[in-house]
């Protein structure tokens, strides 16, 4: 009997378990490719171009300051709040420019902010729906009135753009939303691009962006690396990218053209589609349980009759 | 059933002097919680944007639910494999994993930023199905709630047979003037009393189902830990990032399921001086190579479809982390398919420390070790942060010396293991427990 049941037991779990985990792994290796909305907002920022006067940081300080409520960094030996540095992306700075020097000659300036990736990350793990791709701009958002601060966001960005606030009691996530609630609705452009005394960002459609910039690769290529750095990266991304120098040394991550929340989600759907798999254990389990709880009752009055 | 005096409590004085040690150990850590309340995140862990979770998550939740996971692993081998002789084990199992997934859900609550919004995970407008903490976050809270059930026929048991001894030495120590009326707190103590005896017989009617329920859902969390990293394919060195991590997972929280209930088992027997249950321990010791053979397979066969066999062996930091996992877990098990080791306390501890040892670090590994989020990014835990997760650690075991003493979890020696006593009086040899009856036999009658 215990023999059967073990080989039962056995069979059950690799059928269930392994199987469908199995499964999951191999469809996710497939790629079925995801559609890319070119239509929605984005940016293009040329590195050749910027010439690293960081007036779009100041800029996206003073338009997103009440939104979020964010104040002004300060640094300690600035108490009037007119000179502020960050060193890097942080609970209170949504976009940076940083210098990377290689040597004398060979340089560049580099901006960071969100990507606003077609496959948000952040947004496939929001265990709240705190994070959002709005379906037409396609803004990925932020709503700190659902965000619980588990901050797997930031475990997944790639490019590790979500901020947290960690010296406060009451944080929040940090992220560029192409100014949607200040500059963008007043406007119709982002503080960044607005500012900008050197056309290095260009706000637009994402489909006009990546015209302009295979434009630029074409009229002058020895300016550039033969790269749009967001064109196929983790899916694509709308913040796009031109540059001299190689993408990773400027510290955007080589990434895959598949996006890695569907690699994840994949599994993840294949194991819980219809939530059929836990039903089936559930019942099968019960099943098996209770015929053995039977079983062993009839086993144990036996025993009672014998002793009587 | 008789599943009542299977069980008894343990005599003795709850109040001894590691009471109060371990008492401490957890008012520190809870004045450190305070303050993570009051100045922040920050100001007690050294938690980043780059390491957004530290040992937080990565012990307490990740590895500390795995090490919960006895309850899960003897539930499966009495229920579903029916082998009923391990039945009295399963009580203390399941209050360690009571412990351990309560206060895994108390240590994400200081881990939270904003966990007064946590409500959301109620509404079903804000659930996220694509995110695997969704997941993990129900399926814990579920299992939590079915730990509690599971574990409630003890707490009835011992309310219907209670002498409310202890409630009258409080009334008689209260003050004359605040202290209730002896009569009509005695009315009111009979009634729950009653209550008690009213739900125990069919609480146990039904209990089977949410037993399975407590199978079926740390199957799912438990996988779904796993899946928490698919996510960070950039981030998660290539050793430990697949797509069987969910498979990994689950495996891997069984055969330390198994093992920590062995260590369980012994440590208890050894520190409240009872006879060691070598009989049940070796039948459990004999299934974990079972699975960790499955799970070494798996990895081995994983790294070498992916190509990635030469960064196990390539002798840096990362390897190095994966090859002392490894080899905990494989030399551990190799112990086990040694006869004579399964029958001797002290290999069976060996083996089981081992097992745990390797299959926690596979954890740690894949939380906090494998993970790099980019240059310039560093994490080491602060002094606060490990007292916190400390302090919730001998919370646990504080909890449990107080409850197996209140309430009966542990094996009743006089029915399943009276002979064993003489043997335990010098200490334990592994020859004298081949000659006792298999402890199913004498349970049974």
């Amino acid at each position: 009997m215990k023999k059967t049941s073990r080989r039962d037991f056995l069979k059950l779990a690799g059928a269930t378990g392994a199987g469908l985990l199995a499964c999951g792994a191999g469809n996710a290796l497939a790629n079925e490719g995801l559609q890319v909305n070119n239509d929605e907002l984005g940016m293009l920022y040329d590195a050749t171009k910027c010439v690293g006067c960081k007036a779009c940081m100041s800029a996206c300080k003073r338009v997103n300051s009440d939104y979020g409520s964010l104040s002004y960094e300060k640094a300690k030996f600035d108490e009037d709040g007119l000179w502020d540095a960050p060193s890097d992306l942080s609970g209170s700075t949504r976009t940076l420019i940083k210098l990377f020097k290689e040597s004398e000659k060979r340089w560049s300036y580099v901006k960071y902010s969100c990507m606003h990736c077609q496959k948000p990350s952040c947004v496939s793990v929001c265990p709240v729906s705190a994070m959002t791709k709005e379906k037409i701009s396609g803004i990925v958002d932020y709503n700190k009135n659902t965000c619980i601060g588990c901050r797997y966001c930031q475990i997944a960005c790639p490019y590790n753009i979500p901020k947290f606030q960690w010296e406060k009691a009451v944080p929040q996530i940090v992220k560029c939303d192409l100014c949607k609630a200040t500059n963008l609705r007043e406007k119709g452009i982002t503080a960044c691009a607005e500012v900008c005394p050197a056309a290095a960002i260009k706000f637009g459609k994402r489909k006009d962006l990546l015209e302009e910039a295979h434009q630029r690769l074409k009229d002058t290529p020895d300016k550039y690396v033969a790269h749009v750095y967001g064109e196929h990266e983790g899916g694509g991304t709308n913040h796009l990218y031109l540059a001299s120098m190689p993408f990773n040394k400027l510290g955007l991550p080589e990434i895959k053209p598949e996006a890695p929340a569907e690699f994840s989600e994949k599994i993840q759907h294949t194991i819980y589609k219809g939530f059929i798999a836990p039903l089936a254990l559930y019942s099968t389990l019960c099943f098996i349980a209770v015929k053995n709880m039977k079983k062993h009752q009839g086993h144990d009055d036996d025993h009672q009759k014998g002793d009587k | 059933m008789g599943h009542s005096e299977e069980y008894q409590k343990l005599e003795g004085k709850i109040f001894t002097k590691s009471f109060f040690i371990l008492l401490s150990v957890v008012l520190l850590g809870f004045y450190f919680v305070g303050v993570r309340y009051v100045k922040g995140i920050g100001a007690v862990s050294n938690m980043s944007d780059g390491y957004p979770w530290g040992i937080w998550i990565t012990y307490d939740v990740a590895t500390g639910t795995a090490i919960a996971c006895g309850g899960y692993a003897v539930a499966i081998l009495v229920y579903i494999r029916n082998r009923m002789q391990y039945h009295p084990m399963i009580r203390s199992a399941i209050l360690t994993s009571m412990f351990g997934y309560g206060l895994a859900g108390f240590s994400v609550m200081v881990d939270l930023g904003r966990p007064w919004n946590a409500y959301n995970f109620f509404i079903p407008s804000k659930w996220q199905a694509n995110s695997a903490m969704f997941e993990v976050a129900l399926c814990v809270m579920a299992y939590s709630t079915v730990l509690i059930l599971e574990f409630l026929p003890a707490i009835l048991t011992s309310i219907e047979k209670s002498k409310w001894d202890r409630m009258n030495a409080i009334r008689n120590w209260l003050h004359p003037k605040i202290a209730p009326d002896k009569k009509t707190m005695e009315d009111k103590l009979e009634m729950v009393r009653l209550g008690a005896a009213w739900l125990n017989p069919r609480l146990n009617k039904v209990l089977i189902f949410f037993i399975v329920l407590g199978i079926t859902l740390p199957t799912m969390h438990q996988s779904s830990l796993g899946s928490l990293l698919l996510i960070a394919s950039t981030k998660l060195h290539p050793l430990w990032h697949t797509g069987f991590l969910p498979l990994l997972f689950l495996l891997n929280c069984v055969f330390i399921g198994y093992a920590i209930a062995i260590l369980e088992s012994i440590i208890s027997s050894y520190s409240f001086k009872r006879p060691f249950e070598i009989e049940e321990l070796s039948g459990l010791a004999g299934l974990i190579p079972f699975v960790t053979v499955i799970w070494l397979t798996v990895v081995i066969g994983d790294l070498s479809y992916r190509g990635q066999i030469h960064a196990a062996l390539k002798g840096d930091f990362y390897s190095g982390w994966f090859m002392t996992e490894f080899l905990l877990v494989a030399c551990g098990s190799l112990i086990l398919f040694v006869k004579k080791a399964r029958k001797s306390a002290r290999w069976l501890f060996i083996s089981a420390s081992m097992i745990v040892l390797g299959g926690a670090l596979y954890r740690f590994n894949v939380y906090l070790i494998g993970f790099n989020p980019g240059q310039g990014w560093r994490y080491f835990p602060s002094f606060a942060e490990v007292m916190i997760t400390v302090g919730i650690v001998a919370l646990e075991i504080l909890g449990y010396k107080v409850f197996v003493a209140l309430f009966p979890v542990l094996p009743n020696m006089d029915l399943h293991g009276a002979h064993k006593k003489k043997g335990h009086a010098k200490k334990h040899k592994g020859s004298e427990a081949e000659k006792h009856l298999p402890a199913g036999e004498a349970h049974a009658h």
